[in-house]
């Protein structure tokens, strides 16, 4: 969701607003560790059970990857996926669910979160996004992420069983990590830890909402932003140099001199060598342009989020064959004379041009279970259903490049799955199962606990 | 001089790129307005959710005047009605947003703590490409609400989205006046204590309290004066002084004689509860409480004051007092006999408030009639229009949308959305218009004075994406604002 102008007289910038804010914010920290006794809820993760032997039987299973199973048997062990198909034998000792009625899917995965990282956005203690600076490659998204977030919970039992979870702010973010909604530690949860750099081509001083507003800069602020981006390319350029250097040091060093160690420069060189892929923040066309642009300029390997503006590149998407993360949705439109169901209308578009894409939220965290009407839209608006489910299962896990271990039911796979009593992508149809890791996750939250404690409250 | 003369060239240009794209609609509106002057629209053979009495398969609706004059089978229209055949498709009544700010071109009138002598209805911008969005989304009426910012705020505006029309044609004929309250965080001004920003009372839960109790003192003096006054005249006393007119109190006086309706946006049940008791000290009612979001802790209290509850479905976690917030909410003040809406309180969700219903079925299950009253009936009821909007029964306005499926189902969007039996929107003439507005838009962007200078000088602004206008309250605090 897009802000509105709402701060245009006092601040400069949305950016310097939200600093001011943090801030002033930073009164009310002592309030909020509290939050949990005061409520009586706890967070209920420690209470997943262990990795199991299950086989779900007589269920419709969705595989994504391959034809629907009518009527099939789904074998967990171990933490994956054994066995998927019509005649499954069953191991002894499995626990066996009844799927009549029912049917499997792949657990959703959302590949532009801020999940872990906020827990109320309205109280910057709570908030660990950004990092001071325009440049933190080294800043580790993992490193924040609180296991024990309510968003966690109220996320997974609503059958997203996997997120990205992407710093925020500067030109260089920092890392990206690749979660399973599930473990008691950051590293527990964690399926990539460093998955993706994240990175702003710069746009205007300040960037942000009221850099979008204006749609020529001044030759001043033409120059801050050369000089930012040339920032941005210099550090790329010394990562390399640091790269070559420790190689050359690691195969001769008797005869080169030691680099020093960098850990900022250190933390680069994987994606520089285009090794781990660039995730680029950019939803106006012009922004997209540039950051493929400036992928090939530094022989990045990108992956767009946001996309608001795809629909308008997707030629040079498909050429490039660079991947968009849809953050936008269930956007308002950008212009006045977008047509209303533009954003509706976006990732079908995608589709029928060949740019590989999926679907996100784009939301910090509370709002990550919206993502299958989010999907069930685009499908509103001519997305291709079984296109849908893809587009928030098994693309999201080829564009991070974890398709070998999520995304679709297919033997071998994490055993991260979502039974549901209708179609994943209807408001109206329950979560009845879900599996992450092979684990059983109760479908319990902040939010069921609350409603069980004041629902009969006469 | 010859820069400026280019510049506003261009602005006259953009002016009519957009003016352009609105009249579209306004012709499509005015060309109709004989269908609300007693032309006649026949809708044959859809699955009609009346939300009143149920489902009709293979129904027809028939319309006259802007009113539902039929509804049921193998109905008989004029030769010369306007028939649409909805094979297929389902008829529902338009949605009501209890809770929106489209079209405002302010929201907050916040320097006092009590702005009751404000009002919406002087600054609604009908040209808020916004609400065509909202249209297409089968949303038909908004209650426009003052912010947030003061214990009593400003007097809200309940419109029809009669997009294309002057502002006279939206304001909602016959609704009751009503009025904007605030409690909790934002009145406090709690988030937004940054340095330059002056302090303004109250600063606490306890303030807001006072604030609202020290009004309707006054207001009640206000009351014993001009109820004396009128005494004495009218037992003919002579050369009485009137009492001097009070802007701020008159409204607060509406709301004692019950003439006037409260719309208090809050979250914590204490708060709630807070103004339940204060309501009940001076003998007035709170129509609806706005967000409500702990409404689930105190539904009994909310259900035997006997006021409504227009919640959002599941938007929770952007601020401290939303943290206790749960999807689950409209299902438990429904269950202990609450009328409930869901609102959206926003641009954005506003075009999709279907998906919001559904979503109730899954927390708390919630029946489908349930669901849809949500958005339909009890909005309505909470803005005193029940009479005229609603459902689909005989004899109401003709406010309804057309779906290529059930309304609650993802995959289903709007065909046609009509008000007073006109159409507003119409998805296959929306499509029609875009290949029309993109040749137009090429051809101004070809237009001398839009190309790049060839030297020197910059090349024109676009238009902005739209009049300055607030479109949210409390997304302020709204975590996806802090994504990008």
């Amino acid at each position: 969701m897009r802000t509105t102008d709402h701060f245009t007289p006092a601040f400069a910038s949305l950016r310097e607003f939200r600093r001011t804010l943090a801030l002033s914010l930073a009164v009310l920290l002592a309030a909020l560790p509290s939050l949990a006794q005061q409520t009586g809820s706890v967070s209920v993760q420690t209470m997943s059970t262990p990795q199991g032997t299950y086989a779900i039987r007589n269920a419709r299973i969705v595989t994504v990857s391959g034809p629907d199973i009518e009527r099939g048997t789904v074998v967990i062990r171990a933490g994956r996926i054994e066995a998927v198909g019509a005649n499954v034998n069953v191991p002894a000792g499995a626990q066996e669910i009844d799927g009549a009625g029912l049917t499997v899917y792949p657990g959703m995965m959302d590949a532009g979160t801020n999940m872990g990282l906020v827990e109320v956005s309205a109280v910057g203690a709570t908030v660990d996004t950004s990092e001071l600076g325009e440049l933190n490659p080294n800043a580790q998204a993992l490193v924040a992420v609180n296991p024990h977030t309510a968003h966690v919970d109220v996320t997974r039992v609503a059958g997203v069983t996997n997120v990205v979870t992407l710093p925020s702010g500067g030109s260089i973010s920092g890392q990206a990590a690749i979660l399973n909604l599930n473990g008691t530690t950051p590293r527990e949860m964690a399926v990539v830890p460093t998955a993706a750099l994240v990175v702003t081509v710069p746009r205007a001083p300040g960037g942000g909402f009221f850099a979008q507003a204006q749609a020529t800069p001044n030759p001043e602020q033409a120059a801050a932003r050369e000089r930012q981006t040339e920032q941005l390319r210099k550090m790329l350029r010394d990562a390399e140099a640091y790269g070559r250097a420790q190689d050359a040091y690691q195969r001769d060093p008797r005869n080169v001199p030691r680099p020093d160690t960098d850990v900022v420069l250190a933390s680069l060189v994987p994606y520089v060598r285009g090794e781990r892929p660039v995730i680029f923040l950019a939803d106006r066309e012009r922004d997209i342009r540039a950051s493929i642009r400036f992928a090939e300029e530094m022989r990045l390997k990108p992956i767009i989020l946001g996309g608001d503006d795809a629909w308008k590149v997707t030629s040079l998407l498909k050429e490039r064959n660079v991947p968009v993360i849809l953050t936008g949705t269930f956007d308002l439109p950008l212009r006045e004379d977008d047509p209303y169901d533009v954003h509706y209308s976006n990732p079908v578009a995608l589709q029928q041009a060949g740019v590989r894409f999926c679907i996100s939220t784009g939301d910090s965290g509370a709002h990550v279970r919206d993502l299958p009407f989010q999907a069930g839209m685009a499908a509103a608006f001519g997305l291709p259903r079984a296109e849908a489910i893809k587009a928030i299962t098994l693309y999201p896990a080829q564009i991070m490049g974890v398709a070998d271990r999520v995304g679709s039911v297919e033997v071998g796979k994490l055993a991260n799955l979502v039974v549901m009593d209708g179609d994943l992508l209807e408001a109206r149809s329950n979560v009845r199962y879900v599996f992450i890791e092979g684990r059983m996750i109760p479908l319990v939250s902040r939010h069921t606990q609350l409603y069980e404690q004041f629902k009969d409250r006469r | 001089m010859r820069k400026f003369f280019r510049l506003t060239t261009t602005l006259a240009l953009v002016c009519g790129l957009l003016a352009g794209a609105s009249s579209t609609v306004a012709a499509q509106t005015r060309a109709r307005t004989n269908e609300a002057q007693g032309g006649e629209t026949l809708i044959r053979n859809a699955t009609i959710l009346t939300v009143s009495r149920g489902t009709l398969q293979n129904a027809d609706l028939l319309v006259r005047g802007g009113k539902i004059v039929g509804v049921g089978p193998n109905l008989r229209a004029r030769t010369d009605a306007r028939v649409i055949d909805a094979t297929g498709k389902y008829v529902m009544p338009g949605i009501i947003d209890a809770h929106s700010h489209s079209m405002s071109d302010a929201v907050n009138e916040c320097t006092l703590s009590v702005t009751s002598m404000a009002r919406i209805q002087d600054v609604l911008n009908p040209t808020d490409v916004d609400l065509y969005r909202e249209l297409a989304g089968g949303v038909t009426s908004l209650n426009i609400l003052h912010g947030s910012c003061n214990a009593i705020g400003g007097q809200n505006s309940v419109v029809k989205i009669k997009y294309g029309r002057p502002i006279s044609e939206f304001l909602f004929p016959g609704a009751p006046p009503g009025i904007k309250f605030a409690l909790g965080e934002n009145p406090k001004r709690s988030n937004f204590n940054a340095p330059g920003i002056p302090r303004r009372y109250p600063a606490t839960r306890m303030g807001v309290e006072e604030v609202i109790r020290d009004a309707f003192t006054r207001a009640r003096d206000y009351k014993r004066t001009w109820d004396d006054y009128r005494a004495a005249t009218s037992r003919g006393e002579r050369n009485l002084m009137p009492p001097r007119r009070d802007l701020q109190l008159e409204p607060l006086v509406e709301i004692l004689e019950g003439k006037r309706l409260v719309h208090a946006h809050c979250y914590r049940a204490d708060e709630i509860v807070m103004l339940i008791n204060l309501a009940d000290e001076f003998g007035f009612k709170v129509k609806t409480f706005q967000h409500v979001l702990e409404g689930y802790k105190v539904a009994k209290e909310i259900a035997r004051h006997g006021a409504g509850a227009s919640t959002f479905a599941d938007f929770w976690g952007y601020k401290v007092e939303a943290y206790d917030a749960i999807p689950h909410n409209a299902a438990i003040m429904t269950r202990h006999g609450v009328n409930v809406s869901i609102n959206s309180d926003s641009d954005e969700r506003a075009r999709r408030l279907n998906i919001d219903a559904a979503k109730m079925m899954r927390y708390g299950g919630l029946s489908e009639e349930e669901a849809l009253k949500l958005i339909t009936m009890n909005p309505a009821w909470q803005l005193g229009i029940d009479h005229r909007v609603g459902s689909i029964d005989v004899g109401k306005d003709a406010d309804f949308a057309i779906w290529t499926g059930h309304p609650l189902s993802v995959y289903s969007r709007v065909e046609m959305t009509f008000i007073d039996g006109e159409v507003f929107f119409d998805r296959q003439q929306d499509i029609a218009n875009r290949t029309r507005l993109e040749q137009e838009r090429r051809l101004l962007e070809q237009a001398e004075v839009n190309r790049p200078p060839a030297q020197g000088g910059t090349p024109p602004r676009p238009p902005a994406a739209k009049r300055t206008a607030y479109s949210h309250d409390d997304d302020v605090w709204d975590g996806e604002d802090n994504q990008r």
